[in-house]
């Protein structure tokens, strides 16, 4: 019997040892190509092209300024998806709270109709509409704003399904009746009564839609032709260009910079990040 | 005392209102007139008189039949999502079952759940343009790291041979995307009721056997929203192949959204050929957001009107019995 345990405990112990190494290893994986964007920031092309290092140079400021020489502005980058994105997270929350709100607070005859509705729509790819968008823009003389990536965030579903569970599981109506009964409109008694109670769903789904905001390449590339106003998914394509082909240094220089501020924000807020993901897979 | 009843329905309506006309304008329309675009002969920068197409399904039987970049496109959009996906979710499901084996007791599971996911948060485009540059020949940082270790004698032109680029691209989405699976499937097995695992403990299953026999059989539907939204997103794959080879070395990384956006935007304007692969694309997704309806829909709802209705049949007895 206590061989049996000593045994058991020795297979755990080897197990254990195994699942460390394994997870160590990906936290590695995850971290060495950031890691390795951040020194080589630091480097002169010269240093990059003699072989690899994990320790910093002292090239940093002359990477930069060749960087900032050749037309790459990251500032104007990163205040145009700053615009775009604070706009339509805003707009994404709000609007959807409020459609969700609709959803559950009210019995009206095509309240179901619409919520299945809402569910059919929630996957239609970018892609998909993608040439008539940019043709309907185009006519508008929307090209070139920001209008068209902020504004199309108040029609966000899977946001929409989001605060509908959520609210769901957290209004009460007897709350709203009263609200009533005190003589509140009934979109004063959804701003200052139930947002606040959704305080926690919009601060995840405010997360999600501005780094998925921020993040998105495929609309702003095919709509924004000036300079500046690309946003900073698009300055990281100007890097591949011709203008820095041997400037290694000031590539990733300029990959780091367009990078920093998202390692910041989840830094800051992985906590949430990850229970927001969790949430995210148990919508059923 | 008379109440006088208000109805309160209409603002249902109001509040539904601006989402409504958001989505009219800015996905119903422009998916219609994408739609349309696809019969006509609309291309060029230069706006001239568009038409119908005699023959109105003329551009997507160009691209079927006659369209080699286009059916590769498909083909490789197939191929990258299939080499990520597998081995995204064999890692995960290997990581959830560790994370959540009570015997393991992992430590510092927190840290690795940041650090593991991490790389989904970070700009695809940036991920992209960083992994041209890490592969890089024939002085590139893995080509240094593998020589080092002594895994290959020469710097290897990664970016030059159509497999390795298109191994490339599926190994930055299985990397960007196992995390968020883990950390989904992690959160279905905390969802299972803990006395299904303490009736296996106490039957004496090992780890292994209750692996496979509670917390799998648990997972399907949490399985298969993850498969279904992986395919949707997959479909899409734009970012990295654009930006990571512009769809090279001959084609290898073309997915169908670089096609799209390469018939479109990069200097050929053929916007009726992009649209109707568009809309082949749209198709496709249709069917994969159906099977994902069947499996998200309102299951409350549905108890509920089983609910009214046994009530509204228990009334009906009743009365009859009167």
């Amino acid at each position: 019997m206590e061989n049996i345990r000593t045994e058991s405990r020795a297979a755990l112990h080897v197990n254990r040892t195994i699942v460390y190494v394994v997870c160590i290893a990906l936290a590695l994986l995850s971290i060495l190509p950031f890691w390795i964007m951040f020194v080589n920031a630091t480097r002169s092309t010269a240093e990059i092209q003699s072989g690899l290092s994990l320790l910093p140079s002292s090239h940093m400021k002359t990477n930069l300024d060749v960087l900032l020489s050749k037309s790459f502005d990251p500032l104007k980058g990163f205040f145009n998806s700053l615009i775009i994105s604070g706009f339509s997270t805003i707009c994404a929350v709000y609007f959807s709270s409020l459609t969700a709100y609709a959803l559950v607070a009210y019995n009206w005859k095509l309240r179901q109709a619409f919520f299945t509705f809402i569910l059919l729509v929630m996957m239609i790819p970018a892609q998909a509409s993608a040439i008539g968008f940019y043709k309907f823009m185009y006519q508008l003389h929307w090209t070139n704003s920001l209008l068209p990536l902020i504004l199309p965030a108040i029609a966000a579903p899977a946001i929409v399904f989001f605060m509908r569970q959520y609210l769901l599981s957290m209004l009460s109506i007897e709350m709203v009746e009263a609200a009533r009964i005190d003589g509140a409109g009934e979109l004063y008694t959804f701003n200052r009564i139930v947002l606040p109670i959704m305080v926690p769903a919009i601060a995840t789904q405010a997360i999600f839609a501005f780094v998925a905001s921020w993040n998105n390449l495929f609309m702003p590339l095919i709509l924004l032709t000036q300079k500046d106003k690309y946003t900073l998914p698009i300055m990281v394509s100007l890097l591949k260009g011709d203008i820095y082909k041997t400037e290694f240094g000031s590539i990733y220089m300029g990959l780091a910079l367009t990078a920093l501020p998202l390692f910041v924000i989840y830094f800051l807020l992985s906590r949430y990040i990850i229970a927001g993901v969790a949430l995210g897979g148990v919508k059923e | 005392m008379r109440r006088k009843s208000v109805s309160y329905s209409r603002f249902g309506y109001m509040f539904s209102l601006p989402f409504i006309l958001a989505f009219l304008v800015f996905s119903f329309y422009p998916v219609l007139y994408t739609a349309v675009i696809g019969f006509t002969d609309m291309k060029g920068v230069i706006p001239k008189p568009v038409h119908i197409l005699d023959n109105p399904f003329g551009n997507f039987t160009d691209l079927i039949l006659h369209n080699t970049s286009f059916r590769i496109s498909l083909t490789n959009t197939a191929l990258i999502w299939i080499l990520n996906f597998i081995p995204q979710v064999g890692l995960a499901l290997l990581l959830t079952a560790w994370f959540t084996n009570q015997r393991l007791k992992v430590r510092g599971q927190g840290a690795f759940k940041v650090l593991l996911y991490m790389p989904n948060i970070i700009t695809a485009s940036t991920i992209a343009v960083l992994f041209n540059s890490l592969f890089s020949y024939p002085m590139g940082p893995v080509n240094s790291l593998f020589e080092s270790l002594g895994w290959i004698d020469a710097p290897v032109n990664f970016l030059q041979d159509k497999t390795t680029a298109r191994g490339i691209v599926a190994f930055i989405q299985f990397w960007m995307w196992y995390g968020n699976t883990m950390i989904i499937l992690i959160a279905g097995v905390m969802g299972i009721n803990p006395a299904l695992f303490e009736a296996a403990a106490i039957d004496g299953a090992n780890g292994w056997q209750t692996f496979m026999r509670i917390t799998l059989p648990s997972l399907k539907t949490i399985m298969l929203y993850t498969l279904i939204t992986s395919m949707i997103g997959g479909l899409q794959l734009f970012d990295i192949p654009q930006l990571f080879l512009f769809g090279g070395p001959d084609d290898a990384t073309l997915t169908t959204s670089v096609f799209i956006y390469g018939q479109a935007f990069k200097g050929s304007y053929m916007f009726n050929k992009a649209a109707a692969a568009s809309m082949i694309m749209f198709a496709i997704a249709a069917i994969l957001s159906g099977l994902l309806f069947y499996l998200m829909r309102d299951r409350d709802a549905s108890r509920l009107k089983k609910a009214q209705k046994r009530i509204k049949k228990a009334a009906q007895a009743a009365a009859r019995g009167l």
